[in-house]
Formats: C-alpha cells, sequence, structure tokens
C-alpha cells in the first residue's frame, strides 16, 4: 500500500482534545494537499474525527475551519498553481475559500467508533489510560476487514505492552506530538519489539511531509520527553520543598520557577511548565511510567496533596492558562500558591526579599527570548554558565545544581538505553520544550 | 506639450501620517482611522493655510479603490464633509490606480489653465489596511488587466515588478542589482527616519543594508524581491493648493511660500499588452521627456526627484527612464551614492513609497508636497540644498507596471 492509498481513509480518536485536534488538523491538510494531485483526482479521501461529545465535536470544527484559513493564507502562493485549472477561481480570496471547503470536506465528526473499521490508519490521541487504549483498539482491530496500523500518541505507555494486550501483531507504533502539534517542531517515534517496519518508514515519511523533526525513542515508558519532563520536575519540587525550612510555600515555589527559568535560560520555569501541562496530567504521567523505574520512586506527594486542594492548572478552552502553582494574569505570573494557606501570595510582596537572598546575578545573563534565536548562543551560553560558575551567590548554587542535574538526568537517558544518543536528548529539550541549550553540554565543566 | 499657456503654483502642501506596520501607533486589531478622518484632517489643514473653503473654485480628490478597501465609492462626496464651505462647489474623484494622485495633481492643474477655476483644492487618500496583506493583494491587482489577474501570482504587482527585477539581474549583473536594491532600500529608511509623518519614521534596524541583501523566498513571496524591497500596505491623505496668479493673490500667499508648475508630461500605456522590454520603463521614459519639454528643461538642472519606487528595483529603473544613466547603468547610479541625500540628485527626500509609504491614492500628491517643502525650505530635517544653478525638482507617478504615468517639473516661484 503506498503513501497516498494509507492516507484514503484514517481515523483520528480523540479528535476534540488538545493534542487530537492538532493531529486531526496536520492530517486534514496533508490528505487534502494528496487529493488535490492530479493523480488522485478519483480518489476518495476520508478522516473520521471521533471523539466521546457532540459539543466538543462542533467546536472542533469551528477550530479546524479557522486554522485551515490560516494554513491557506499562508501557503496562497502554492495553491494558485495548485488550482491553476479552475478558471473559476481568479482571487487569492477565492482560491483560499475553496481549499478550506477542500480540507474540511475531508473530515467527518462523528462519535461512533464503527467509523474507524474502515480505516487503515487509526491516530489515538485519548487520554493516558492504558486500559482504555488497549479496548479501543482491540474493539477496532477485530471488526475492521483492513488490518489497519495504530499511531499512538501516548507519552508514557509502553508500545509492547499495547501491542500485546489488544494483539494488534506489530501494528502499532508511538507518533508522539508536542503540544500543541501545529507549531511544535518535534515528533517522537517509539518502535516498539514487534513493530512492523512499514509503520516506521511511513510514520518518518509522513512526519517530513508535514515539517516535523522526528526523533527516536526506545519504548520505554515516559520515551525521551517526559523521561527528562518529570525528572526535572521531581528535581524542581523537590528543591522548593528543602526551601521550605527557609522561606514560605509560595516564596519557595517563587524562587524555584526563577532559577529553572531566568538562571537557567528557559523558556518557562518549572512550575509554570507543569501548570501549562497540567498537575492532574503530570501526576497521571508520572503513576503510569514508575512501575517501570525498579530503582527510582517517581512520584511527588506534593501533587497529591495540591491536586486535592483543588488547583489542577491545565489550559482554558482558548488556550489561556488556568492558575496552577502560579496564578496568571494575561499570561504573566502575578502570584504563587500557598498550599497552607489555600490562596494566592501575590509575587511582589516578596519578590525582592527572595532575589535580595539569591544574591548575586551572573552580568552575562540574557533572557531566553535574546539567545533562542541568536546564531552566536553557543559563545552567549559558555560566557554566562562559565561566570555562574564563578559566582558565589545562593542562586547560582541552585542554578548550577539544577543545571547539573539535567544534565544527569539526559545522560541516565542514554545510559538506560531510553535515548539511542545524546544528541537525541538534547534535539527533543530543543524543539520539543524549546530550550535554547541541550541538556547534555559542557558548559559547567 | 509647449509651454503652459498661464501660470500654475502650488501651496499649502500637507501630508497625514502614513499608517502601517512600522508605525508605533499601529496594531492590526486595534481600531484606527479610516476615510472620513484622512480626509479631513489633510483637507482642513490645507483649507486653514489658504484662508478657508470660501477661497476654492474646486476640488479634486483621488482615490484608488475604496470601493473594495472600504466599500466606498462616490469620493467626491466626502469633499463638502471637508468643510460646509465646500457644499456645492464642483467636485471631482479621479482614479488611475497607484497613479491616481499625480491624475488629481493634473486634473487641478487643467482648470486653472482653462481658467474654470483659480484656487483648486486637491486631495489625494487611501486606506488599506483593512484587509491583510493576501488579499489586499487581490485588490491591488485591479491595477493591472483583470485577464492576467488568474495567471498572476498570489502578490500580483509584487510578482510583476519580480519578473523585471530577474530579467534585469540577468541582463546586466546579478550581485549588483541585489546591492543597488539595498542601497535604494538603506536611502529610503534613512530618508523617512527624518521625516515624521513616514511610515518608517520609527523604523531602528542598524544593518539596513543586511535587510536589503536578503535572499527572496519564492515559497512564501516573489522569485526575486524580499519584502524590503518592496512599498508598504499604507494607510494615510495628502493634500495641496494649485491656484493661478489670481488664487494666489486671494488666498493671500506669497510666491517664497509657492512652487510653480513649469510643465508636466502625461503617458499612458496599454494595459492588456506586456512590457515590450522588462528592464526598462518605456511610459515612464516617455512622460518625463514630454515633462521636461514642456518644461524647457534638462535632467541637468534638476536638484530633486520624488520617483515611484513601489520597489526597488522600479526606482533604479527611474533612474535610467530620467536619463541620468544609460540603460543598465542605473545599479551603478544608485550605488555611487547619486540619489541618496547627500548625492547628486537626491531622490525621494522624505522616503518615497518604501520609506514614507504607500497610500496609494495618496502617493502622487504626497510626492508634489514633498517637492514644496524643499523648494521652499519647508523640509525641516528633511531639507536638502537647492542650488541656485539647479533649481528645478521632478515627479514621477506611475499606475500599474508602467501604465499611467504623469511626470511634473517644479521650480520655486
Amino acid at each position: 500500500m503506498e503513501y497516498s492509498e494509507r492516507l484514503q481513509n484514517v481515523t483520528v480518536i480523540g479528535a476534540a482534545g488538545k493534542m487530537g485536534s492538532g493531529i486531526l488538523l496536520l492530517t486534514a491538510i496533508e490528505m487534502a494537499d494528496l487529493s488535490l494531485k492530479p493523480e488522485n483526482k478519483n480518489r476518495q479521501f476520508i478522516l473520521n474525527a471521533m471523539d466521546v461529545s457532540d459539543e466538543a465535536l462542533s467546536g472542533l470544527m469551528k477550530y479546524l475551519r479557522a486554522q485551515v484559513l490560516k494554513a491557506a493564507e499562508k501557503k496562497a502562493v502554492q495553491l494558485r498553481s495548485v488550482y491553476a485549472d479552475r478558471t473559476d477561481l481568479i482571487d487569492n480570496e477565492e482560491i483560499i475559500r475553496e481549499y478550506v471547503n477542500d480540507v474540511v470536506a475531508i473530515v467527518r465528526p462523528t462519535t461512533l467508533i464503527e467509523s474507524a473499521y474502515n480505516s487503515t490508519l487509526i491516530f489515538e490521541a485519548i487520554k493516558e489510560d492504558p486500559a482504555l487504549k488497549v479496548k479501543i483498539f482491540s474493539q477496532i482491530n477485530q471488526n475492521s476487514t483492513k488490518s489497519p496500523w495504530f499511531y499512538t500518541n501516548t507519552s508514557s505507555i509502553p508500545i509492547s505492552k499495547i501491542d500485546k494486550e489488544a494483539n494488534l501483531g506489530g501494528r502499532i507504533l508511538g507518533v508522539h506530538f508536542y503540544n500543541p502539534p501545529a507549531i511544535q517542531k518535534l515528533v517522537e517515534i517509539i518502535k516498539g519489539e514487534n513493530t512492523l517496519q512499514e509503520l516506521v518508514d511511513f510514520a518518518n515519511l509522513y512526519s517530513k511531509n508535514l515539517r516535523k523533526i522526528v526523533v527516536p525513542s526506545h519504548d520505554f515508558a515516559g520515551f525521551i520527553g517526559n523521561g527528562h519532563f518529570m525528572r526535572d520536575a521531581i528535581h524542581g519540587i523537590r528543591e522548593a520543598e528543602a526551601l521550605q525550612s527557609k522561606y514560605s510555600f509560595a516564596e519557595s515555589i517563587y524562587i524555584m520557577n526563577k532559577i529553572s527559568q531566568d538562571y537557567l535560560i528557559r523558556p518557562m520555569g518549572i512550575f509554570q511548565l507543569i501548570d501549562y501541562v497540567g498537575i492532574d496530567v503530570c501526576q497521571y504521567i508520572m503513576s503510569v511510567m514508575n512501575p517501570y523505574l525498579p530503582n527510582e520512586d517517581l512520584h511527588s506527594d506534593l501533587l497529591d496533596k495540591i491536586l486535592a486542594s483543588g488547583v489542577r492548572g491545565g489550559q482554558n478552552s482558548d488556550g489561556s492558562q488556568k492558575d496552577g502553582f502560579l496564578k496568571y494574569e494575561k499570561g504573566k505570573v502575578v502570584a504563587a500558591y500557598d498550599i497552607n494557606t489555600k490562596s494566592y501570595a501575590p509575587i511582589a510582596e516578596f519578590q525582592s526579599k527572595c532575589d535580595d537572598s539569591l544574591g548575586k546575578v551572573p552580568a552575562s545573563i540574557l533572557p531566553w527570548k535574546a539567545v533562542v534565536g541568536n546564531p552566536k548562543k553557543d559563545d552567549l551560553f559558555k560566557a554566562y554558565f562559565t561566570e555562574l560558575n564563578q559566582t558565589v551567590s545562593f542562586g547560582a548554587e541552585l542554578a548550577k545544581k539544577y543545571a547539573l542535574r539535567s544534565r544527569e538526568i539526559g545522560l541516565n537517558l542514554v545510559k538506560d538505553k531510553v535515548a539511542f544518543t545524546e544528541n537525541d536528548v538534547n534535539t527533543v529539550l530543543l524543539t520539543g520544550f524549546f530550550h535554547a541549550y541541550g541538556p547534555i553540554n559542557n558548559y559547567l565543566d | 506639450m509647449t509651454k503652459l499657456r498661464r501660470k500654475v503654483y502650488m501651496i499649502a502642501g500637507y501630508n497625514t501620517i502614513s499608517m502601517g506596520t512600522g508605525r508605533k501607533e499601529f496594531h492590526p486589531k486595534k481600531e484606527r482611522p479610516g476615510l472620513e478622518e484622512y480626509i479631513k484632517e489633510a483637507g482642513q489643514a490645507v483649507l486653514q493655510m489658504i484662508g478657508g473653503a470660501k477661497n476654492v473654485d474646486e476640488s479634486v480628490i483621488g482615490n484608488f479603490i475604496a470601493a473594495r478597501f472600504n466599500r466606498q465609492a462616490n469620493m467626491a462626496g466626502f469633499v463638502p464633509f471637508i468643510d460646509e464651505g465646500l457644499k456645492y462647489k464642483p467636485a471631482i474623484r479621479v482614479e488611475g490606480a497607484c497613479g491616481t494622485g499625480a491624475l488629481a495633481l493634473v486634473t487641478g492643474i487643467k482648470s486653472i489653465l482653462a481658467e474654470t477655476a483659480e484656487v483648486v483644492l486637491v486631495l489625494g487618500v487611501e486606506v488599506q489596511n483593512t484587509v491583510k496583506a493576501i488579499y489586499g493583494a487581490d485588490i491591488l491587482a485591479a491595477a493591472g488587466w483583470a485577464k492576467e489577474r488568474k495567471d498572476g501570482h498570489a502578490y500580483f504587482f509584487p510578482g510583476k515588478f519580480s519578473d523585471r527585477s530577474k530579467a534585469y539581474a540577468e541582463r546586466f549583473d546579478k550581485e549588483k542589482t541585489r546591492q543597488a536594491m539595498a542601497k535604494w532600500f538603506q536611502n529610503a529608511i534613512e530618508n523617512a527616519r527624518l521625516c515624521p509623518t513616514a511610515q518608517e519614521y520609527h523604523n531602528t534596524t542598524k544593518d539596513l543594508i543586511a535587510c536589503g541583501m536578503l535572499n527572496p523566498n519564492p515559497k512564501g513571496f516573489v522569485d526575486s524581491l524580499n519584502v524590503f524591497d518592496c512599498s508598504k500596505v499604507s494607510d494615510g491623505a495628502s493634500a495641496i493648493a494649485i491656484v493661478s496668479e489670481e488664487g494666489l493673490i486671494r488666498c493671500g500667499i506669497s510666491k517664497n511660500d509657492a512652487i510653480e508648475i513649469m510643465g508636466f508630461g502625461q503617458a499612458e500605456g496599454d494595459i492588456t499588452q506586456t512590457p515590450a522590454d522588462l528592464t526598462q520603463l518605456d511610459t515612464t521614459k516617455a512622460a518625463v521627456q514630454k515633462a521636461f519639454e514642456s518644461a524647457g528643461v534638462t535632467k541637468e538642472q534638476i536638484a530633486t526627484v520624488e520617483c515611484h519606487d513601489c520597489f526597488t528595483i522600479a526606482g533604479i529603473m527611474a533612474t535610467e527612464a530620467i536619463g541620468f544613466a544609460e540603460h543598465g547603468k542605473g545599479i551603478d547610479f544608485v550605488l555611487e551614492g547619486n540619489t541618496a541625500r547627500d548625492g547628486k540628485v537626491p531622490f525621494n527626500t522624505t522616503g518615497g513609497l518604501i520609506g514614507w509609504g504607500h497610500p496609494t491614492g495618496a502617493t502622487g500628491v504626497h510626492q508634489a508636497v514633498t517637492i514644496w517643502e524643499q523648494l521652499t525650505g519647508k523640509a525641516a530635517l528633511n531639507q536638502i540644498e537647492i542650488k541656485p544653478e539647479r533649481p528645478y525638482a521632478l515627479s514621477i507617478n506611475m499606475g500599474g507596471d508602467d501604465k499611467t504615468l504623469v511626470s511634473i517639473v517644479y521650480k520655486k516661484a
């Protein structure tokens, strides 16, 4: 089955979710572009957008239309040649509108799992529940005559486990997009023990056509992305807990968030990132990964406690940030949560006190924004970390410890055969987490 | 065209800000002034300088295509909106794509020559930031032949001038052509930085040449132009009064504050024809020659030029069409610094279309206002030295791809 044929009937399960909607958008555009090729004129392309809620599906279709419009406006130059034969379409506006209609026409919103029985390719982006994934995959596999391929977006569950339990005979592959899939460049590809090579080859080509950067990962719970992120988060949480002998809870959260963002020159501090992903999602991923880690306890009582108090983080449906460890106003951090008082303490009240106690900041420090696109960033980081290494202050100590732990986590991912190479670890952090430098570096040597 | 049968002057020029990306006040999602505000601001400013609406005999309003950008036609109806005193006086709207502004000027000049008016208020206006650039390209494509649109580029006019720049570069010198285009961009921005109404007034880019040298991105834009080669999308209005000797007296304006129209040339190319030679602006050349003949001057007597640099390559080709450089040598002429503000013939001293902005229907009028400022010593930081042996100024306003051309020769009254 060649590339276009495989993509003629596709289902995205969990299509209305945060990840599913992005995968649906990218796949719909890819399929529409194929359908518009002269050689595919007589072929039908069908993309089932499956989810459990009709309401969410209505929202999804609106989102899809708006996003495809944006994408079409960006590629109007190419679209003019795609529709060159259509003498009725003259202005960009007419061509763009036609393209949006063509993309949307491929997509069939549905709440019925039966729709997937005719698909040759299934993308799955439901919640991280191994039993549920296995149940759905088994049902489709038993009822389909197409021997479909299953691409799961799991970020933590071993692929081989799903393969065995759902009895898929190696027709499963981890194709892990990063949030939001339409923007993030990274796709982690995870082959299970028995995964057929064809699935990998197709996924590579499909990702390439979507202009994604592919990093292969071994089939080990959490893979590279969460393998680093969850341990990095645990480090930040434990450091914050340790600070509580001298600082209030809110102050400790503020300090570690500042260290991990400003001192480590990252796009977000660790607590902001946990909030962004969702505190509940982080807790859940850790619980999925933990049983596979015999020598390690990837668990935080603090996450349990904070969730019990009703604080969850995550995003609103319009993409804005919900309050979590931190409180946000127009995307900016304005307060930190205090578990003891169950309320947010404005950062302005303790910021200068905390900053003072962190001490002298290296003069060569730069904000992430100023460095990330800089072609000379390697020199800038060398200079900064050298200075950080020589700086004697509480803040510098916390930052050095954090950076070294991040590197250790990265090196362990290679040692424990989660990542194939050190470079793969760095690529995941650079592209999936927008870091400006890879965690495995020698800046602090 | 022979010598003008009567003396014609321009007085009391005014420009609004050229609004669009680059201006600090501009935000695509925030509400902005519309046609009404721009017309009123520019019109009232001129009326104030010439003693009020009572002194105006008739008005000309230039606008390219408000019918599509703003769902507005019948633009002459906005003239009495400027001032009640203009109610029931004659008003006419003219259109010639990006050459609209100068068509408005010659319409005013002809009324003075015909002795049907002694004072004409001339205004040009365009408000284009109402749609995204990709849809604006559809609207502006109307300046070309509609039957060519289907086969044209998504960005129709950048596509046309990309073809010209490609042909020019391939025929003469690729590297030097790119360098000259970058140099043109640098001159434009440096001039605009001195002019508070210019769209690029707030531009702080350090390495302008590096921007100008960027490789074109054919996938997202056109083959042979980068975005810095192109004038931006602008909103704005410019206005000026065109008067006779009697009109000057009526308005109480001294000749010290006036410029005289020494001659003008109009030329039209066939919109259904593709240019015979992509590397030359033939219609421009014809219009400039007529203007020189009409005024009885030569290029050696020109102190400054306002040319129609909708794209950097058009500016370079204009230096050749005027005769300052031989065919293929415009790039050297520009690279040698001749068109810079301290060069032999400073071009586009307030930034031109690339630096000051290009509210299409207003551009021709803006050119006249800049020349009025320069020749009467009102150009503030933009002021260049006008030497007595070369007292003339030249403007070239172009509609479409070298189709609707007006060139005017001016001198201090």
